[in-house]
């Protein structure tokens, strides 16, 4: 059973079992507003908790996301290199950025379930 | 930056209930894009029409018996030459020929202009042009209006359907409405169309009336600065500034020839030896390879590796479907079609140097 945590720089991780699958927030796509380019890890890449992993390019400005936790990439969303709005239109399903290892899963302690982060940015 | 709150636009709460997402920009609280977003706000505003809330620019008239005398002191532009209801761009100079701002200046009369400045620098045009006509025994107000522009292939018909007779404003001119409105058929998108400037009390009621038309939506900030791009036009602030004159910006033509030597504006000889000596740097377009955009800050460097300039503004141009910048650059590597490098986050992305505007004008000449 999946389990989605959120973080204060608005990211969502879906975990399952030892793996999981990051994208940004609708909260967050809706500041940056329209995408135009998004600059994803490679494969194999080992990322730390709150290292910038990933660039996203809106029209206006680019952004930084950041890894929730420790681990490394397994996996890229290609689809959203060649249409980064699908970050805009669907950015916590189609949208997802990249899947990657949890190396630490205690890092998952004291992230925010869904209510609390829509809570935060309410 | 100051801590002063940001000054709110007269019309916000219509902009809250068109779905407006703020921003703070030079001093205002302003619209950064709305409910359709900026890449469809962009796209809207070349193929219909866009409504933009720029009442954070400062509108003054100044007038006088001397008013043209006072006009050729303060900036590099032939006052007297111009004719009733005729519009200039032009800039006020530093005495080393710096551009202090961008100004947009409009007669209505013998001894009448209007003049449109940048909101970031409001209070400075006004010292520098109250000290200028004081000199000239002229009288500069600033205006209280809600300024709004209506851009777009669109906006003629849609400004004829509600009652506004501009058919005979052709490009770069403005006339004095009834009731204190005013209308100029200028912009800074790069297509045709209005800025119109409002009494408080008439604006909202002219706002409606606007937006209930099906091919006008509202155009939020972010979309303004990419249109504008995309049409090569500068931004005070990024492209150009007091360390930067109008040779090297390559808005020598803002500056009428019979005043390019022997001109008595302020600035007017650090000008002339400038023009004499040639620009070392010069204003270009600029298109990177690829689909990332190259932003306003980037270092530019040669094929061997040597800093050679830098980039002024860069973003996504939605229209063209491509990222677009511009730039300074040494002259020898002005020409259109040379690859210069951006400094990315460590990436040094190739760069053409690209002729400006990126999408044509779409300028009603008449």
């Amino acid at each position: 059973m999946a389990k989605i945590y959120f973080t204060d720089e608005h990211e969502w991780i879906r975990v399952e079992g030892t793996t999981a699958t990051v994208g940004i927030t609708k909260y967050a796509q809706e500041q940056l507003g329209d995408l135009v380019f998004i600059d994803l890890p490679k494969v194999g890449k080992t990322v730390t908790k709150g290292g910038a992993s990933v660039v996203v390019e809106s029209v206006k400005a680019a952004s930084d996301v950041y890894a929730p936790v420790d681990g490394h990439i397994i996996e890229v969303n290609d689809a959203v290199v060649s249409d980064p709005q699908l970050v805009n239109s669907a950015p916590e399903s189609d949208g997802w950025l990249w899947k990657m290892t949890l190396s630490d899963p205690s890092q998952l302690e004291g992230m925010m379930d869904e209510a609390a982060y829509l809570k935060m940015v309410a | 930056m100051s801590d002063e709150p940001l000054k709110e636009l007269y019309l916000k709460l219509l902009h809250e209930s068109a779905g407006a997402k703020f921003g703070g920009f030079a001093g205002w609280n302003m619209p950064l894009f709305y409910s359709l977003g900026v890449m469809k706000e962009h796209l809207f505003c070349r193929e219909q029409a866009g409504l933009f809330d720029i009442s954070h620019m400062k509108l003054f008239m100044v007038e006088g018996e001397f008013v043209d005398a006072m006009l050729m002191r303060a900036c590099p532009i032939d006052a007297a030459a111009i004719a009733v209801s005729e519009s200039k761009y032009t800039f006020l100079l530093n005495e080393a020929a710096g551009m202090i701002d961008d100004l947009i200046v409009s007669r209505f009369s013998p001894t009448r202009f209007l003049i449109v400045a940048n909101a970031s620098r409001a209070v400075v045009d006004e010292q520098r042009l109250r000290a200028v006509a004081d000199g000239y025994g002229c009288t500069l107000t600033p205006l209280d209006r809600v300024f709004l522009a209506l851009q777009g292939p669109a906006a003629a018909q849609v400004a004829k359907d509600i009652g506004l007779d501009v058919d005979a404003l052709t490009f770069m001119h403005a006339v004095e409405l009834n009731d204190g409105v005013i209308a100029t058929r200028s912009g800074y998108t790069g297509e045709d169309g209005f800025e119109i400037a409002l009494p408080m009390d008439k604006a909202e009621a002219f706002a409606q009336k606007l937006i209930a038309d099906p091919r006008v939506e509202w155009i939020g900030l972010a979309a303004r600065d990419s249109l504008r791009l995309e049409a090569g036009l500068c931004l005070y602030g990024n492209d150009m500034d007091e360390s930067v004159d109008p040779v090297s910006a390559a808005l020598i033509w803002a500056v009428p020839k019979n005043i390019r030597q022997g001109g008595g504006f302020i600035g007017a000889q650090a000008f002339e030896h400038i023009l004499a000596a040639g620009a070392a740097t010069k204003r270009v377009g600029l298109k990177p390879e690829g689909r990332q955009p190259v932003r306003g800050g980037a270092l530019l460097f040669s094929e061997s590796g040597d800093p050679i300039g830098r980039v002024t503004s860069g973003g996504f141009g939605p229209s063209v479907n491509h990222p677009v910048a511009m730039g300074y650059v040494p002259k020898a590597l002005a020409t259109p079609g040379t690859i210069v490098f951006a400094d990315v986050r460590g990436t040094k992305v190739p760069v053409s140097v690209h002729p400006l505007p990126f999408t044509p004008h779409n300028y009603f000449r008449g």
